[in-house]
């Protein structure tokens, strides 16, 4: 729990700095006009790699309406899913389609918003840029465990990884290592943040984060020659691919409604590709 | 006046005997919650195997280990330099320095545990790593040594207390045979104090062993049993906040439970121990 209460410390600050910068420009916003005269609170957690979208969108709308309150936390697919189930959050967010019978024993309503990318990522000073997906297979297995042999320096490779309750592990672990294994000596990271942070911080380092948190201080591998990145996603060329989702429990009410429905506007959706991601709607 | 004494009296049995009941209840609690676990056997075979969730298996023999690793060693560093600090500060330095030092460690206790996460992350765990070329560098040896800073400020605490709790008749005993401050300390208050150093000890291996946030951040939380103190391990607090999000009917979700309750067994233990040396030895005197 420690982890995810110190995620929402974090991001509630950040939030609340972004919050004044907002306040200071009015934006405009024929979309958002659906909030007008609402009033309540918005609770949200779940998977990190949707909290970039979450912020702006929840940012848009404090400062069109600030009788609304959003509060987004992080903790993972498994998390969001659970508090959702649970009714402590009225949205909970997944870098996974919900299982069956997470859906049918909750009564889920699942709302696929964006596509996005898992890429495997290393140290900018790393030399090794491309990998074979039977190499990506070997060094998480930690069959491979030293940079030379893979065109490297002799250096070991750390590997990072999440935990299970995490989409990202998820979708990398079924199509990017075909269901293999990850070596038991893997460190483990609590977000997709903290994996960027802890690639950025080693130089052996090798982890994996969706496509739309990639930026310049982690390396993007290419997997058989094809770069992780917004385009070769969308075309499909790039395989290890997920649905962002949003889930309700039954049918959603009021301004949680109004959220998810304007993720689904054009407004919403330019802020999904702003952020890294794919739209739903170019699909 | 009476009446209003007895009150203010009734209301802290009533406080003490709700904290002691909440001290119960969660054992009963964590009893109740891992009963599923005794049946068969299963809370033994779980102490003893591996923790793969892939295979099925969920034992928590490899965070038993970490944890044991990362708390001992966090108590060999954090032990001599708390008992120096404490000498210190009681017996050897000047009053002014000695004040000054002290209201430093009492700041330090209310750092928040994040924070040294943090320092740790950032300064920590790179020297780590290119001095020892140890992997990640998030390892058994940079937890302990950050542990170690975390539960010092406690340690020295309690220590100078128990040694200033040290008759004066004593001390000016030594003074009056023209003794020096070192042989004061070493003949009469450590000799005298030495109960103050054992609670001192075992509360601050409680408070590591407790501590969550230290291990998360810096062991790495790989979940092999670490064979050197350069290997990434996970304690069992760390294990508990990572799985902690399994699916609540999973029995992934609910080995947690043992880790609770083996974590809350050691430290009852412990403390039982403790006290019952400290009982056996005053009566030998």
């Amino acid at each position: 729990m420690i982890n995810i209460k110190i995620e929402r410390k974090f991001y509630l600050i950040g939030f609340l700095v972004l919050l004044i910068f907002c306040m200071a420009s009015f934006s405009w916003a024929g979309a958002l006009d659906i909030f007008n005269a609402e009033k309540g609170e918005i609770k949200i957690s779940g998977g990190t790699a949707h909290i970039p979208v979450m912020k702006t969108v929840a940012e848009k709308i404090i400062t069109y309406n600030n009788d609304i309150n959003i509060s987004i936390a992080g903790g993972g697919s498994g998390v969001g899913i659970k508090q959702v189930g649970e009714g402590l959050v009225d949205i909970g967010n997944s870098g996974r389609k919900p299982k069956d019978e997470e859906i049918s024993k909750y009564n889920l309503k699942m709302f696929k918003w964006a596509i996005d990318g898992v890429g495997v990522v290393v140290n900018p000073e790393n030399t090794v840029k491309s990998l074979s997906s039977q190499q990506l297979v070997d060094v998480f297995s930690g069959k491979i465990d030293n940079w030379k042999s893979i065109g490297g320096i002799d250096k070991k490779i750390n590997i990072y990884t999440r935990d299970n309750s995490s989409g990202t592990r998820e979708v990398f672990w079924k199509k990017g290592l075909n269901k293999g294994d990850i070596s038991k000596k893997a460190n483990f990271v609590v977000s997709n943040g903290a994996m960027k942070s802890a690639v950025a911080n080693d130089p052996y380092g090798i982890g994996y984060v969706s496509v739309g948190h990639i930026d310049e201080s982690v390396l993007p591998v290419s997997l058989d020659g094809i770069l992780p990145n917004e385009e070769n996603v969308q075309n499909g060329s790039y395989k290890i691919a997920r649905g962002l989702y949003s889930n309700t429990k039954g049918d959603p009410q009021g301004i949680v409604k109004k959220f998810i429905d304007y993720l689904f506007t054009p407004d919403g959706q330019q802020i999904v590709v702003k952020q890294g991601f794919i739209s739903v709607k170019s699909e | 006046m009476n009446k209003s004494g007895k009150l203010i009296e009734k209301s802290f049995v009533v406080a003490a005997v709700f904290c002691a009941a909440l001290t119960i209840l969660v054992f009963v609690f964590m009893m109740i919650m891992s009963l599923p676990l005794f049946k068969g056997g299963l809370f033994f075979s779980l102490i003893k195997s591996p923790w793969n969730p892939e295979k099925g298996v969920f034992g928590i023999y490899p965070m038993l280990i970490g944890t044991g690793l990362i708390v001992l060693l966090s108590l060999c560093w954090a032990f001599p330099i708390c008992l120096g600090s404490s000498a210190l500060i009681s017996v050897i330095a000047p009053p002014a320095f000695s004040n000054f030092f002290k209201k430093i460690i009492q700041m330090m206790t209310g750092i928040p545990t994040v924070i040294y996460g943090f320092v740790g992350v950032f300064l920590l765990v790179p020297f780590i790593r290119e001095m020892f070329e140890a992997g990640t560098g998030m390892n058994i040896l940079s937890a302990s040594l950050m542990l170690a800073m975390v539960i010092s400020p406690t340690m020295i605490i309690i220590f100078t207390e128990s040694f200033q709790n040290i008759p004066p008749s004593y001390t000016a005993a030594v003074d009056a045979l023209g003794g020096s401050a070192v042989q004061k300390l070493i003949y009469v208050i450590l000799p005298c104090s030495w109960r103050g150093i054992l609670s001192g000890l075992t509360l601050s291996l409680g408070r590591a062993m407790g501590d969550t946030l230290i291990a998360l951040m810096l062991a790495g939380n790989a979940v092999a049993v670490p064979d050197s103190i350069f290997d990434s391990a996970r304690a069992l607090t760390s294990h508990i906040a990572l799985v902690i999000a399994a699916d609540f009917d999973s029995n992934e979700f609910r080995s947690i439970f043992t880790c609770g309750l083996v974590l809350y067994t050691f430290t009852t233990l412990l403390i039982v121990l403790v006290r019952f040396l400290g009982k056996e030895s005053l009566k030998d005197k």
